[in-house]
């Protein structure tokens, strides 16, 4: 069975970030980059998928700039057989970097297709309905698990309230979020062995993106707290402010 | 609490290679999301906690400078020491039972044993199955390890030992001891011999050492062997003399400098953040002039340490490491650690003796790493002889 991942290089979820000069892009001085989380999540179904079928062959997929393939040996270390960089500048407009991913994975003879639902950084969610779209591939969003069966993927959403089942015939594009399974560490050997797997440098065919950033703004500062009173005196005050004014009660 | 991001004053980053990186990055992590959530437990109810095994085993902890073919990691020793800087910034016990487990256990086995027991025991005690503990020391032999006065006779096939090992690591729930022991006279070091002993042979015996107020999540025990009988299979044929030991000394003494690294960087980073925060007659602690000479005393004695065990990593993996060298580096940063930890404790007001916070903890430990594994002083003797040609021993 050959599975493919699709990953993004993110900043770290505990950086810093700081709003670089031009006022449209995050300065990168400093900041840890990682695998966007719901990515890892997928990148885990998929070697537990391969671990309980026995055989099969993950690829890892990024659309980014050089830097990215650091995040792909991340990946090869963690257990991914071989890894492709498309290499193009990482733009904001999903379309473009889904025609990209399209045009690697389209003839791949993919069977599954895994994307993380969201990335942390931009939050667009629109690669992998794209994706599917552009290959006219069956898709289904939001997976916390599934299981392949008999040329069929079985997927578990969380829906308001409960879980929807759901099956779509492979080859499909499955969505991941977070799930029973966090991913694992990469093993010390596996890091020593990702060197000597397969990392393919190509120039992604991204086209011109189409969705621009004007500007990027820090959230505001919070303000300073309150303190209604102490004791069981200011209870009844602070259950009024939390009910009318928070809104939480 | 903040995720720790290192200490790199001087982008020492760069000079590590992106393995060497990954590696100590992973073990962070593993640190951080495992150790620190139950380390704080595990000190107070004094317990080594023996669920990391199988964790630290899948990550390829144990012995992971050892060759690939017995089922270890076959990193370098730069990799291995960051695991080792990372391992002790969560606490020096966890990284003792580590440093045993693959320094003074696998390595004898990997330098002084057949293909056999090489075969038999390094794939399981990387695995961790197999866990080992060391005996040299005894309770009146501890800086002099020469004059040792557990024996090995020979009986027939195999040998009978006799003899009481004291502030054992890893003692108690060792499931192998390698047991070092005089197979001539008292008075002849050269005698000295490497056995493998199974701690469930009959005659052997652990007990846990009571009463320490040192490395409480780590287990110490006084090991006692009478009329212990093995196999001629369980000696190690390569083992010949003091030197033997001592070998697997200086590796565990390499492991252990880089580790003071970490448990210096973890009161570092504590101490740092408190000062931030702590407010005091008004305005941060760290805005007052006494707490930033300690944060710069404590930040350059870092930086000094960090580069000093790179470059002894990178002399170990172009094999030319001396073991004086090992020596300097062992007692100047196991030093540092433990003024580090001091300092930060101090600066952290009565909330430092508090387990909550780590500073204390780790101070506490540092004064066991800065005894064992050759006291600060026997170093001190180790380069005056090595300096001087004359030995003050």
């Amino acid at each position: 069975m050959k599975i493919f991942v699709c990953v993004k290089r993110v900043p770290d979820t505990e950086a810093r970030i700081k709003i670089g000069a031009d006022g449209r892009s995050i300065d990168p001085a400093g900041i840890k980059f990682i695998i966007s989380p719901y990515d890892e999540y997928a990148l885990e179904a998929a070697l537990r998928l391969k671990e309980a079928q026995g055989e099969g062959e993950v690829t890892v997929v990024s659309v980014g700039d050089a830097a990215a393939a650091e995040q792909l040996r991340s990946a090869l270390a963690m257990g991914a057989d071989a890894a492709v960089l498309l290499k193009g500048a990482p733009t904001t407009d999903g379309l473009a970097t889904a025609k990209a991913l399209a045009a690697e994975l389209a003839s791949s003879g993919a069977d599954l297709i895994l994307c993380g639902m969201r990335a942390v950084d931009d939050d667009q969610q629109q690669v992998g309905p794209m994706l599917a779209e552009l290959l006219d591939l069956p898709c289904v969003t939001a997976v916390t698990e599934f299981q392949v069966e008999g040329g069929k993927v079985v997927c578990h959403r969380e829906v308001e309230g409960g879980v929807e089942v759901v099956e779509a015939p492979l080859p499909a594009v499955v969505t991941t979020t977070k799930g029973a399974h966090e991913p694992r560490y990469p093993s010390l050997k596996g890091i020593m062995a990702a060197k000597k797997k397969p990392l393919t440098e190509k120039e992604a065919q991204l086209g011109a993106s189409r969705i621009e950033i004007l500007s990027l703004e820090p959230p505001p500062e919070r303000p300073a707290g309150r303190i209604v009173g102490e004791g069981p005196a200011a209870v009844p005050e602070l259950v009024r402010l939390l009910h009318e004014e928070a809104r939480v009660l | 609490m903040a995720k720790f991001t290192g200490i790199d004053y001087y982008e020492i980053d760069s000079l590590l290679s992106d393995e060497e990186r990954m590696i100590r990055d992973t073990v962070r992590a593993w640190v951080d999301d495992n150790l620190l959530p139950i380390i704080q437990e595990a000190y107070i109810e004094r317990r080594f906690p023996k669920e990391l095994i199988p964790q630290m085993a899948e990550l390829g902890i144990f012995g992971a400078n050892l060759p690939e073919e017995y089922g270890c990691a076959g990193l370098n020793n730069v990799a291995y020491g960051l695991i080792m800087q990372e391992l002790e910034r969560g606490d020096s016990g966890i990284r003792s039972f580590a440093s045993v487990q693959g320094a003074l256990c696998m390595y004898p086995i990997y330098a002084f044993g057949s293909d056999e027991q090489k075969r038999r025991y390094l794939p399981a005690m990387a695995a961790g199955e197999v866990i080992g503990c060391f005996g040299l020391t005894e309770p009146d032999y501890g800086s002099n390890p020469g004059g040792m006065i557990t024996t090995a006779r020979k009986d027939g096939d195999g040998w009978v030992l006799n003899g009481a090992k004291m502030w054992i690591t890893n003692g108690s729930m060792a499931d192998i001891a390698i047991i070092w022991a005089k197979t001539g006279s008292l008075d002849d070091p050269s005698s000295i011999r490497g056995f493998i002993v199974p701690t469930d042979t009959p005659g052997f015996e652990a007990r846990d050492q009571k009463g320490k107020l040192s490395l409480l999540a780590s287990d110490t025990s006084e090991l006692s062997l009478q009329d212990v009988r093995v196999g001629a299979d369980a000696i190690l044929p390569g083992s010949a003399g003091l030197k033997s030991p001592l070998m697997c000394l200086t590796q565990a003494r390499y492991g252990i400098a880089w580790g003071a690294v970490g448990a210096a960087m973890a009161c570092f980073d504590e101490a740092l953040r408190y000062a931030r925060e702590r407010v005091m007659f008004d305005e941060p602690i760290g805005a007052k002039q006494i707490q930033q000479v300690r944060l710069a005393d404590m930040l350059t004695g870092i930086t000094q340490a960090q580069l000093l065990v790179l470059r002894l990593g990178r002399l170990k993996d172009e094999g030319r490491l001396r073991p004086q060298q090992v020596s300097l580096a062992k007692r100047a940063n196991v030093d540092m650690a433990c003024n580090v930890a001091r300092e930060a404790r101090r600066l952290l007001g009565a909330n430092g003796i508090l387990v909550e916070y780590a500073a204390m903890r780790h101070m506490a430990n540092l004064e066991s790493v800065y005894t064992y594994e050759g006291t600060h002083d026997v170093h001190s003797l180790i380069l005056g002889q090595d300096l001087t040609g004359i030995s003050a021993f």
